[in-house]
């Protein structure tokens, strides 16, 4: 993945501890990661454990990708504390990649969420220093810079601040381990 | 100034004297573990980027485990197994458990005899079963409780398709060195209480984010005195408060329960006594309630006997967590003679743990003719329910049912429906709420 530095969209609001059985359900785990038809599955069921009340903040009953669909319209999702804890499965961040989300925005997340995503170069984790849960609405227009180090909503004229991504930012930079392991000399260059 | 048992083995692994936290390493592996439902991933992973005819960076260091979602009928979890089949063959992978029985379209008929398949069942289980947990070692598993293996003096870790592709072709990874909380555990366990009443107790302590980055070390006579099953059920519920590893120094019971199962050579270490620790925290278990998780989350701590108005439709006995055979002995001491009130599903670990089901007894009793005869229902050795699975999962909540359950988790569908909830208590207190088919103090019925 090598996204542009801004990335502009809809976001998709959601609360705290979001698991990853809420983000992907465990009955799904049988698809293809690699088969690019069975792989679409992902994208379908993209935080589909999420009870419904709480799929898409403050409203809720906006599911993250409509029935029948596998891309969700939403870009960006913005979480509060502890965002995918949970099981290790990777198909968790692979399912939001799927569905079209490029970030999330959240003020935790679980370690191995975290290494996932960058690693795997399924999207950006950006750390909010504010909830930003509690501010923003599903739908809102948002751009997140991480180079700036600020993420603006746009519909509602507000500028939050990012905790820097420190020493994963080359690993991001690269597009994932593998391609940061091969500027690092790790390992040869296919 | 000195270091912790984490930090010297993450040293260790790098090729250097010492590190600090939050530093990042890279350190070498002695074992990478994978199952069913990550392992085709990983598997993906490596040939798209080692290429199609890469050697993985060791055949003796991989073991595989199918486990998640071996008793359905689903096709696609089929597929996943014959895709671990072909690989196995393919790298000469030396460590590999396979559902002999599942050869068919269809869902499989289970092995009729536990002693007589080389499938095993629950990886985090098997795993010590078969000798690949050491003291002082690395391991990478592709399941977040991978973290139970700390019980035995080591590191181990959860980590993602990608990551274990990595190690899979070069036999390293980066690790952010974690701070370490130790957490000290005063005194004796009273026969009402279980290793489970402890760590539910910590994580209703510290948040299911209490412990995130962190290592979690556990020490004291207290922890001392538990059976390695015991110390096995704490360490595997770290990352239910979010926590990197959970370790556990090595003791003589240790080395005796590792040196019957290997002959491997290993290092122990220990945390040195001038070692800087994130937090210290203490606890007295003669103290502690038998408690529970309410749904949904970990860490929303109640005690069982406050709990008496739950009506309850289901109780779940199984999972890494709680399905090894001393849970079973722990739950047939008080369902010994008695009646199920509720539909209560047993799954034992692993074919190893299904064997002693007949092998250990109660009052003269088998524990499979106890459950037998108190109206549970016994499936084959697997994780089942734990986490849903597939739609004919044994065990599975298809509604919405209340569970009482051994397991570790009751985030929103995690046995099944989002429509389900899901308590989180021990064997003892699953046993005896399954009695009354409402939550139940196991001091109702035990001493």
């Amino acid at each position: 993945m090598s996204e542009p530095k801004v990335i502009r969209g809809k976001a998709y609001i959601l609360g705290d501890d979001i698991d990853t059985d809420q983000i992907i359900p465990a009955e799904h785990l049988v698809y293809s990661l690699d088969d690019p038809e069975e792989s679409k599955k992902y994208g379908s069921f993209a935080l589909s454990g999420v009870p419904l009340a709480q799929a898409g903040l403050p409203e809720g009953g906006t599911p993250f990708v409509k029935n029948g669909g596998w891309q969700s319209t939403f870009r960006i999702i913005i979480g509060g504390k502890n965002f995918g804890c949970g099981s290790s499965r990777e198909h968790a961040p692979y399912a939001l990649n799927k569905a079209g989300a490029l970030a999330v925005v959240a003020t935790s997340y679980a370690r191995i969420f975290y290494r996932n995503s960058i690693n795997g170069g399924y999207l950006i984790p950006a750390t909010s220093r504010e909830d930003l849960s509690r501010i923003y609405r599903t739908g809102d227009e948002v751009e997140l810079d991480t180079v700036g180090g600020v993420v603006r909503n746009i519909s509602q004229g507000l500028t939050h601040e990012l905790v820097p991504l420190g020493d994963v930012a080359a690993i991001i930079e690269a597009g994932n381990v593998f391609e940061y392991a091969k500027r690092m000399g790790m390992i040869a260059t296919a | 100034m000195g270091q912790t048992l984490t930090e010297k083995i993450l040293a260790r692994h790098a090729g250097v004297d010492s590190v600090q936290p939050g530093e990042n390493v890279w350190v070498t592996t002695d074992v990478l573990m994978t199952h069913d439902v990550c392992g085709p991933g990983t598997i993906g992973v490596f040939k798209k980027h080692f290429g199609p005819d890469a050697r993985v960076f060791d055949p003796e260091k991989i073991v595989i485990i199918p486990d998640h979602y071996i008793f359905t009928a689903d096709l696609h979890a089929h597929r996943n197994i014959d895709i671990l089949r072909n690989f196995v063959k393919e790298q000469g992978i030396r460590y590999y458990y396979d559902p002999d029985f599942v050869t068919s379209e269809g869902y499989p008929s289970p092995y009729k005899d536990p002693s007589k398949t080389h499938y095993k069942g629950v990886c985090h289980i098997a795993l010590p079963e078969e000798g690949h947990t050491r003291p002082g070692e690395i391991l990478f598993g592709t399941d977040s409780h991978t973290c139970t293996a700390g019980a035995f003096g080591e590191f181990a870790t959860g980590i993602g398709n990608t990551d274990a592709g990595f190690v899979m072709g070069t036999g390293k990874l980066w690790l952010r060195v974690p701070e370490t909380m130790k957490f000290i555990l005063h005194g004796r366990l009273p026969s009402y209480l279980m290793a489970k009443d402890i760590i539910l107790h910590i994580i209703g302590e510290i948040g299911v984010d209490g412990a995130t980055y962190r290592a979690m070390e556990f020490d004291g006579e207290g922890v001392f005195s538990l059976s390695i099953e015991e110390r096995m059920t704490i360490c595997n519920m770290a990352i239910e408060a979010g926590g990197k590893n959970g370790i556990i120094p090595t003791d003589e019971l240790t080395e005796n329960f590792v040196r019957s199962k290997t002959d491997k050579p290993y290092t122990v270490l220990r945390s040195d006594p001038d070692a800087a620790y994130h937090s210290v925290r203490e606890y007295d278990l003669a103290r502690l309630e038998p408690t529970v998780a309410q749904p949904h989350s970990p860490d929303h701590r109640a005690l069982a006997h406050d709990l008496r108005e739950v009506k309850l439709t289901r109780a779940y006995i199984g999972s890494c967590t709680g399905g090894k055979i001393e849970d079973f002995e722990a739950a047939a001491r008080v369902l010994d003679g008695k009646q199920v009130q509720i539909d209560t599903f047993v799954v034992p670990a692993t074919t190893w743990v299904d064997q002693e089901l007949d092998n250990r007894k109660v009052n003269g009793h088998s524990l499979r003719e106890v459950f037998l005869a108190a109206g549970a229902k016994i499936g084959p050795a697997s994780c089942a329910a734990c986490l849903g699975g597939p739609a004919d999962t044994f065990g599975r909540l298809n509604g919405p049912e209340v569970c009482i359950s051994t397991t570790n988790r009751n985030f929103p569908g995690r046995m099944g429906s989002k429509a389900a909830q899901v308590f989180l208590a021990s064997p003892l207190t699953v046993a005896a709420s399954a009695i009354r088919g409402s939550i139940t103090d196991p001091r109702d019925f035990i001493g």
